[in-house]
């Protein structure tokens, strides 16, 4: 019955999605204008029943209703009704209907948003949301149908994947949607644009906040991803540059890039063409990144079920690519005649430098991506690429990119006066070399974490020295204290200083980064009883073994007393799960964070419980907490661009 | 001109999606054992019985080497295959020896007695032996030749034909081209 339900809301909605295409084609006939009101219609009669298939899915999976073979293969009985709601993207069908789902909560937010305004590029706008959305509906229903029943029906479900189950499952794969889904948004508004020929900056400014927004769920999705890698995953790293993760993070770059370069088209009008094509690159990463990981095409450490949807995804990309593109050249003539670059420096020329560097970190990512399938191609021999290569190629590029962040924000438009620079920016070169002989004095001598820990400085340094030019003239004008000062600053310029919060947020990242990849340590050892391993200013004592059945698994724990310095911490105990369902057991690390560095604790292995042997590996990880403070930052930036605190600017109407 | 620009979007994009389509063709999670045709690495095994097995004192036998657990449901599923195997050929001049992993002795015994298995079995306690022979999953079979060079490897559970054929193979010194797979699953 659900199964019936859910499905058949499926089909109807694949059918509105339809009209929805069609409609705006038929209308744009003369006469025919009539049709135009429908594609919001279709919008709407999609929303409405996509949520009644979704709704259908999580009530199965909550009534564990093992008629539907989704149901079957992510829950069981005994799973916690938390878990049972988040199965609904526990495997390839659900994650499918969740992406679905947001987009068309998404097309429909847009649709609502936009009834009044806009009147003749919304039927394109929303054309553009349906075809994506009957692509999403097609799969659903006909190649990947999470609806599909099972007979005989069990007695109970095979249940999630047990790495899933962590309360990272909530935000994780939502967030990252949401990203990928909210970079529809502008990309339908551009398409929109190329169709009626209509190439002002009126797209840009009426994608704005959705282009932050989008940009910050695909930060936080990666971010929160990082996290889960690196307090469940157990291999003390949070990013191994693995191909499912270069697809998540690839449409960031491109996102990041655009976010910058629409400034440049909205004040100079230039880059027009270069914006266009960003946001069709970034979108189209979207559907490439969901096609790496579901075709089976690339080998990846994340086990993903492949099938016939990888190639249903390439053919979609294929469209999108030549489509948006194609159009594109169709509509390149209108889009002549732009100002020239009036210096290189200037912050035009910062911002084209930004994207360079981001689209060239692309580009690198990109290729060492899809290398082994190039290399099997041309050579016919199997290579792998990993992080050393990811590493090397890209840290230059971040680094460079880390100072353009410090100069950006701070440099004149048009051309930049010799008074300009000295004013932004002799202070804060002065701070931060001074910082970095200090540094290199008290020990940091390799010649990139130093670069890097003196870029990262110059950008705080610019950013307060600038904040703190302002609040002088603030208190000039207005006799305002600093914090007063700081609030009307904010509300006068919000997108300036969200932006500058946001910032301040990747810095603490990249300072994290840095550390981590710089100055971890770490050494293993097999202890009995009451021995203890000592690793920089710590020194951990096996303390013995426990084993206990758990409701899905048996437990193996290890107790450590941690001492730092010679005071105790207490005890830590990683762990080793045996899951019946597993090829192998599943190990849960544990590590304690303070400001300068995390311990991080790995059972690797044990004797017989009774002869309480252990085999621990012990992780020192500097700064590795910055990331997460990092990405809270970012939070802050972003609602502090984006809220409506302060009075809307004219041209945002 | 408009023209002219699209013929040149074409000709970027297409060679990318050809080389996407490629990959179809190919099977990515295959990855050639290096361990083929090379001496298998030395080990000794304390048997569930007491007695300790050298694989050096084995040379002029074929070798079948498990790695399994009791808590692994594959391994469950090929044991009653593994011991109908042994029983067509242990009175020829080849053995079985079973490596249980990251196990509990008491189960490991259990699932001995479960399946009625009568090949020497012996417990893997340090987790050394699947280091030396790349061990990702269980359970994992290689075949050893008299001379004491691996001959095939197989991931995942195998049937009863197919380690007597192979082990017929190793004991006339036939190396496979491929390691081999079934029942391969993806975790979920």
């Amino acid at each position: 019955m659900t199964a019936t339900l859910g499905h058949t809301a499926i089909i109807m909605a694949f059918l509105a999605a339809l009209c929805g295409v069609v409609c705006p084609i038929v209308g744009s006939r003369p006469g025919l204008e009539r049709y135009f009101s429908f594609t919001r219609t279709a919008i709407l009669s999609q929303f409405v029943l996509v949520t009644l298939a979704a709704g259908a899915l999580i009530y199965g999976l909550i009534a564990t209703d093992f008629s539907i073979r989704y149901v079957v293969f992510n829950t069981t009985r005994g799973t916690p009704i938390y878990y049972r709601v988040t199965g609904l993207w526990g495997a390839l069908e659900g994650s499918l209907l969740l992406w679905e789902w947001i987009l068309i909560i998404f097309s429909g937010l847009v649709a609502w948003i936009y009834r009044h305004r806009q009147r003749e590029t919304m039927p394109w706008v929303l054309m553009v949301f349906s075809i994506v959305s009957a692509f999403f509906l097609g799969v659903i229903a006909f190649v990947s149908n999470p609806f599909e029943t099972i007979s005989p029906v069990p007695l109970d479900g095979r249940g999630l994947n047990p790495l899933l189950e962590d309360a990272n499952m909530m935000t994780h794969p939502p967030l990252l949607y949401a990203g990928f889904v909210g970079l529809t948004v502008p990309y339908a508004f551009a398409i929109a644009a190329l169709i009626r020929g209509k190439l002002d900056e009126a797209w840009i400014v009426a994608t704005r906040r959705w282009t932050i927004i989008a940009w910050f769920f695909l930060t936080a999705g990666n971010l929160v991803g990082a996290w889960w890698s690196y307090h469940v995953l157990g291999w003390g790293g949070y990013w191994a540059w693995d191909p499912v993760e270069n697809a998540a993070f690839m449409p960031w770059l491109p996102a990041t890039a655009f976010l910058h370069s629409v400034q440049v088209q909205e004040r100079r009008r230039m880059l027009k063409v270069w914006n266009l094509s960003l946001i069709i690159i970034a979108f189209s990463l979207t559907i490439f990144g969901t096609f790496l990981t579901r075709s089976g095409i690339i080998s990846s450490i994340h086990a993903f079920s492949s099938g016939p949807v990888g190639s249903v995804f390439l053919i979609f990309l294929a469209f999108v690519l030549l489509a948006s593109f194609g159009l594109l050249a169709f509509r390149a003539d209108l889009l002549k005649g732009q100002p020239e670059l009036d210096s290189m420096v200037s912050r035009e020329s910062a911002f084209l430098l930004n994207n360079i560097v981001l689209v060239s970190a692309l580009f690198t990512i990109f290729l060492g991506t899809i290398f082994p399938l190039l290399s099997e191609a041309v050579a016919g021999t199997q290579v792998s690429v990993g992080a050393p290569y990811f590493n090397s190629v890209t840290v230059p590029l971040f680094l460079l990119l880390v100072f353009l962040m410090g100069v950006g924000p701070m440099i004149a438009w048009r051309r930049a006066s010799w008074d300009n620079l000295k004013r932004n920016f002799l202070w804060p070169s002065v701070a931060s070399l001074s910082l970095a002989l200090a540094l290199f004095f008290w020990r940091i001598r390799d010649f990139l974490p130093l670069l890097g820990f003196t870029l990262l400085a110059f950008v705080v340094f610019s950013i307060l020295y600038d904040t703190g030019l302002a609040l002088r003239a603030r208190r000039r004008v207005a006799g305002e204290g600093i914090l007063r000062g700081l609030v009307t600053l904010c509300r006068r310029n919000q997108r300036r200083y969200g932006g500058l919060v946001v910032h301040l947020g990747v810095v603490l990242i990249v300072l994290g980064i840095a550390g981590s990849m710089g100055y971890s340590t770490e050494r293993e050892a097999t202890l009995g009883l009451k021995e203890h391993l000592s690793i920089g200013r710590y020194l951990i004592q096996f303390e013995g073994l426990k084993g206990t059945q758990q409701p899905t698994h048996f437990r193996v724990e290890g107790s450590f007393r941690v001492f730092h310095q010679g005071t105790e911490w207490g005890i830590l105990s990683p762990a080793l799960k045996f899951f019946p369902t597993q090829q192998s057991p599943i190990g849960r690390a544990v590590h304690r964070s303070s400001p300068s560095e995390d311990i991080y604790l790995i059972l690797s292995g044990f004797s017989d419980l009774n002869q309480n042997q252990a085999t621990l590996k012990v992780l020192v990880r500097p700064l590795v907490v910055w990331i997460w403070i990092g990405g809270f930052v970012i939070a802050l930036g972003t609602l502090l661009a984006i809220l409506p605190l302060g009075k809307a600017s004219p041209e945002e109407k | 001109m408009a023209w002219r620009r699209l013929i040149l979007s074409v000709l970027v994009i297409a060679p990318v999606l050809w080389l996407l389509a490629f990959g179809f063709t190919r099977d990515a999670r295959y990855i050639h054992s290096p361990l083929l045709a090379k001496q298998a690495a030395p080990f000794t095994v304390t048997l569930f019985d007491g007695r300790q097995v050298r694989l050096e004192d084995l040379r002029g036998k074929a070798v079948f080497l498990n790695f399994w657990a009791s808590w692994c449901t594959p391994c469950r599923a090929e044991a009653k295959d593994l011991e109908a195997a042994w029983q067509q050929i242990k009175d020829r001049n080849m053995v079985f020896l079973g490596v249980a992993l990251q196990d509990r002795e008491q189960d490991a015994r259990a699932f001995l007695q479960e399946f009625n298995i009568t090949y020497a079995n012996g417990r893997d306690e340090s987790g050394k032996i699947a280091v030396d022979y790349g061990v990702w999953g269980i359970p994992e079979s290689f075949f050893i030749d008299p001379q004491g060079r691996i001959t095939y490897k197989h991931v995942g559970g195998i049937r009863a034909s197919l380690v007597t054929a192979k082990l017929q193979e190793a004991a006339s010194g036939i190396v496979s081209a491929k390691e081999g797979k079934e029942d391969y699953q993806p975790i979920r």
